[in-house]
């Protein structure tokens, strides 16, 4: 065992030269051509009374024909659109999205961007995620807030504890950032949980990764778009895939509701409709089932907990926005669904678990609650991957993981659709791995979309 | 989203406990082509749309139900018992299949 632990340590040196040679360019970007955004064109623009502004991204019509069409103008479609372009110099790019930028999940999310996984496949990945968003509102000359303030697990037994700890030190060894915090630190941390004995859930002691944290969600989207933009790619709104062009076996297109438009390779990335979008390229079975979660936000308070806090006696997340609003969220519904809206049975949970941690909130007013269809995968672990079908790539299973991806997904997904082959971090998540049974079950649930 | 049990009657959903897809069936065990048992195991329709799903009223008599339900609008058509509409899976299970369900039906009943 502890061999193995050793030789994933090796990562910690492939993810830190990676980062080193993806924040490099990157820098040097941001400083040269792509400078839009800086103090010195804030104080241009207000003496020019703000007429100035260039849109973020064009509105152009469609081409007949891209390099690459990318389906699906969510983060993970317009972050593959960007790398394709800046990391690829691949910029004959469109990414077609069904409505506006920003309806679907990357819209949707609350916010959570951590790397505090066990397994090294996702260490690995996730890790590589964290180290792009350290550096991604300079990369992207746009501000995507993104704020480390920390993420912390509580633990409410001894037996969790121990497996938290164990986590801890696996993300240690693949050169993450993790703590172990005793329940009285917690209390002087994070004043608002109940750490006392008397607690319906005694907390025992709770994981810190410090380096975890939120970002702005739509300004990851739109920092993406206007990134991607700007180096030529065309995203087109409004412009729902409708069917695939085929000849023979191979995918050499798509029809839209605003017309046919051809292309050497079609990338889909679109999360919850994973499965509806396959089906039109014929495709009838994945190992993916999309279901409903839910989020929540409460009215504006003061200053109340600086960082995001999960409790672990049931299933809940929760962070303070900027504005003030505590964001929230627990368990999916549970059910195959693909309506943007669920239940009553998961409001109750989730706000008696709120309860349950944070006893002085339970007279704070909700303000807004909303839906969002997840592409559920087998094993909880992301698929990114060629295929299935000959001019085709996949990008697909999020769960309700998805957000703190974005970079990474962006960046393997234009790896792999530019190369035909996957960048390391995304070579284990094959779609063929259900089949030969290598999947990546972090959770140990097995094939029960509901439960990952 | 309510769920009318043929046994126990409407009752809210948080009684009930999702079990998936009601269309895949068990290859015959005694298989062993590996092409099968991932179907079984991994591959999904996944439809938006009508959907056969079982549930289990876990919270009340226990009965596995099949349940029809429209996964965009989350409206439910039909609900029925398990046993009624699974197929065999091998010779042996006829026999007792539907018997012992009737039979399991009724000694469950709610106190
Ligand atoms: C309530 C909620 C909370 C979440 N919380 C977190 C969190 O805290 N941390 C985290 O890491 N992740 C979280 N997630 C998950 C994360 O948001 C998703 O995994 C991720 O956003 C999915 O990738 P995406 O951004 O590309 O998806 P999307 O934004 O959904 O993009 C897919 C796009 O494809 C488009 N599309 C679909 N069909 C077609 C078509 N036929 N033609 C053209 N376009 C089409 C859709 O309109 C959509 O815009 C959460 C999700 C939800 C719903
Ligand atoms: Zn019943």
């Amino acid at each position: 065992m502890v061999g193995n632990l050793k030789a994933e340590g090796a990562y910690v040196v492939y993810i830190g030269m990676r980062s080193v040679r993806v924040g490099g360019p990157a820098l040097c970007r941001a400083d040269g051509n792509m400078a839009e955004y800086s103090a010195f064109a804030l104080l241009r623009n207000a003496l020019s009374g703000n007429r100035d502004w260039k849109q973020a991204w064009r509105k152009p019509e469609p081409k007949p024909s891209y390099d690459v069409i990318v389906i699906g103008g969510g983060g993970h479609g317009l972050a593959t659109a960007y790398y394709l372009a800046a990391e690829h110099g691949i910029s004959n790019v469109a990414v077609l999205e069904r409505g506006w930028l920003g309806s679907g999940n990357i819209g949707r999310n609350t916010t959570i961007v951590r790397s505090n996984y066990l397994l090294p496949q996702s260490t690995r990945f996730y890790e590589f995620s964290m180290k792009l968003w350290e550096n991604l509102s300079h990369e992207l000359n746009y501000n995507v807030m993104f704020s480390q303030r920390g993420i912390l697990n509580l633990a409410h037994s001894p037996a969790q504890a121990d497996d938290y700890i164990r986590r801890g030190n696996a993300m240690r060894l693949s050169g993450g950032d993790a703590e172990w915090l005793s329940a009285e630190e917690i209390g002087r941390k994070v004043p608002g949980v109940d750490v006392s004995g008397s607690a319906r859930f005694p907390v025992v002691g709770g994981l810190l990764q410090p380096r975890a944290g939120t970002a702005r969600h739509d300004a990851v989207a739109w920092g993406y778009a206007r990134g991607a933009d700007r180096r030529g790619v065309d995203i087109i709104e409004n412009c729902e895939v409708t069917g695939f062009l085929r000849d023979g076996d191979r995918i050499v297109g798509v029809t839209t509701t605003r017309g046919e438009i051809r292309a050497a390779k079609t990338a889909v990335a679109v999360a919850g409709s994973t499965g509806r979008v396959m089906k039109l390229a014929g495709v009838d079975k994945l190992p993916i089932e999309s279901h409903v979660l839910q989020a929540f936000v409460t009215e504006s308070l003061k200053p109340f907990v600086d960082m995001v806090v999960t409790w672990g006696a049931g299933h809940l997340y929760m962070s303070q926005s900027d504005k003030g609003g505590l964001v929230f969220g627990g368990n999916i519904d549970g059910y195959n669904s693909y309506a943007q809206r669920g239940n009553l049975p998961i409001v109750e949970e989730v706000m008696s678990e709120m309860v349950a941690m944070f006893p002085s909130v339970a007279r704070v007013r909700l303000l807004r609650s909303w839906g969002g269809v997840m592409d559920m995968s087998m094993d909880g672990s992301p698929i990114i991957t060629t295929g299935p079908l000959p001019g085709m790539y996949l990008n697909c299973g999020w769960c309700y993981g998805g957000f703190k991806a974005t970079p990474a997904s962006g960046f393997s997904f234009a790896w792999t659709i530019a190369r035909d082959e996957p960048h390391q971090i995304n070579a284990p998540y094959t779609l063929d791995r259900f089949h030969r049974g290598v999947i990546i079950d972090e959770k140990g649930q097995g094939a029960t979309p509901r439960l990952h | 989203m309510r769920i009318s049990c043929p046994y126990c009657g409407t009752r809210d959903v948080a009684e009930f406990t999702y079990q998936g897809d009601a269309t895949i069936t068990r290859p015959d065990p005694a298989s062993t082509d590996q092409n099968t048992w991932n179907a079984f195991v991994y591959d999904r329709a996944n439809p938006a749309g009508k959907h056969s799903e079982l549930w289990q009223h876990s919270g009340g008599c226990r009965t596995h139900l099949v349940v029809e339900r429209d996964t965009v609008t989350h409206v439910i058509t039909s609900v029925a018992f398990a046993g009624a509409k699974r197929k065999p899976v091998s010779a042996a299970a006829p026999k007792r299949k539907a018997p012992a369900r009737k039979a399991a039906t009724r000694g469950k009943a709610p106190s």
